[in-house]
């Protein structure tokens, strides 16, 4: 048992390996989160718009990408494009999909929270000579991040583990570094050390969005 | 123009070629339908089962129970079932690529729900408790009958959310040889050289799962708290 998943001679020889697939999980995630907030950004304000020209398309949107799994549209992207002669590679396939995906969700999450701020504030702010932008950028948006804010934070979560399907698209992310090891090895110990990794990594923010989440209900 | 038109539904659309793989496809869909079923079924039963039992508050086997639940919170999906299926074999258990997906994403879906369930229980005030119990009720009555409907009408819209997420993950399969749709449309991909295939599975799964978005759409206005 040991031996087989926590061999401290494969735990030393693989470290370096699995250590680089870290780091890109790292990097991987800081290109991808800001990137799906800021197509979560664009939806959301544009979903403020009631009218119906946009709010069905907008709806059609969003609802594609919540019924559609995040690794159909990467191999689609990876492995379908190329027959139309566009080869993208797969780092540039994961950003896109994630984009696209990850962009749908935080744009539900970030409607909800304009949503949540009462329609008075905007005349409020209007009328005290701020622009329409000015009024959503300066008086809406702070208050809808902070009344979501578990919400983004849980689905932030979410995206950085989603970054291991960049594995599937030979991305150097730390599950494909991991496998790379444990087939050098013939040995699962480095796929229990990724695994290790992932915990020590994101276990703070479960635990944080536990006691978020707590509160939010005894605050009811 | 039309020439164009024509060599894009050739390389995107082949009819023949889809017509060829239409079967391949279908039981692709049949995979699916079974593994997601398993997965949501085993996946919150257990998950209820866990909320229950740390309603006895029972210190240690709280925290177990935590500890679980964060992992599995932790863990990306897809890491669970690359250990499942790799490592397992070398303690002499070789789960097959279809048992990984469903035992690991059912564990996730297990974490998930049983905190759903938890902070639906806990919602409760206490002095309901204490309350049901002095008409007389039994800890199992005033659970069955006071505090779970509540509760689960707290937990409804999340709980949906969180079902689409993980069932959708029933693609992550392909990754360990599960024949589902991703993995049938994948491998009629490199046979015929055509994507056509890959158009297909990518349709099979709107098919599948957009009349499951709309409803969880659905669900969440119609279980919303009223503010």
């Amino acid at each position: 048992m040991i031996q087989s998943f926590f061999n401290p001679e494969i735990i030393v020889a693989s470290w370096p390996i699995v250590r680089a697939g870290l780091l890109n999980t790292v990097l991987l995630s800081l290109l991808v989160v800001p990137l799906g907030l800021v197509g979560g950004l664009m939806l959301a304000l544009l979903a403020s718009v009631k009218h119906p020209v946009v709010r069905w398309p907008l709806m059609a949107w969003v609802d594609f990408f919540r019924a559609f799994p995040p690794l159909v549209l990467l191999i689609l992207l990876f492995a379908g494009l190329p027959f139309a002669g566009l080869e993208l590679g797969g780092f540039v396939c994961v950003a896109i999909a994630f984009f696209l995906n990850t962009g749908a969700y935080y744009g539900e999450i970030l409607r909800a929270g304009i949503d949540s701020v009462p329609a008075g504030q905007i005349e409020a702010a209007r009328s005290t000579g701020l622009s329409r932008l000015q009024a959503i950028a300066y008086v809406v948006l702070p208050q809808a991040v902070r009344n979501v804010l578990p919400d983004l934070l849980s689905n932030t979560l979410e995206v950085v583990k989603l970054t291991s399907l960049g594995s599937v698209v030979a991305v150097p992310e730390l599950l494909y570094q991991a496998r790379q090891a444990q087939s050098l090895t013939y040995n699962p110990t480095p796929l229990v050390v990724a695994a290790i990794v992932y915990f020590l990594m994101l276990w703070p923010v479960v635990r944080l969005l536990s006691r978020l989440e707590n509160r939010a209900l005894a605050g009811r | 123009m039309r020439g164009d038109w024509a060599r894009f539904t050739d390389t995107f659309l082949n009819a023949k070629v889809m017509h060829k793989y239409l079967p391949d496809i279908l039981s692709g869909v049949v995979v699916t339908i079974e593994l997601a079923f398993l997965i949501v079924v085993t996946g919150i039963a257990a998950g209820l089962a866990l909320a229950l039992l740390r309603s006895l508050a029972i210190r240690p086997l709280n925290w177990l129970i935590v500890v679980i639940v964060d992992l599995f919170r932790s863990l990306p999906p897809l890491v669970v079932i690359v250990l499942i299926y790799f490592g397992l074999p070398s303690v002499g258990l070789s789960p097959s690529g279809f048992v990984s997906t469903w035992l690991s994403l059912a564990f996730v879906l297990m974490a998930f729900s049983e905190e759903i369930f938890w902070a639906g229980i806990t919602s409760v005030d206490r002095g309901q408790w204490e309350a049901a119990r002095s008409t007389g009720l039994s800890f199992g009555q005033t659970l069955m009958s006071v505090v779970l409907p509540q509760a689960f009408r707290l937990t409804i819209p999340p709980l949906t959310n969180r079902t689409i997420a993980i069932t959708k993950g029933t693609a992550l399969g392909t990754v360990v040889a599960v024949t589902e749709i991703l993995g049938q449309a994948s491998s009629a991909m490199s046979n015929s050289y055509n994507p056509s295939p890959l158009i297909m599975g990518a349709a099979a799964y709107l098919v599948l799962f957009f009349p499951v978005v709309v409803a969880a759409r659905w669900v969440e206005t119609k279980f919303a708290w009223k503010r």
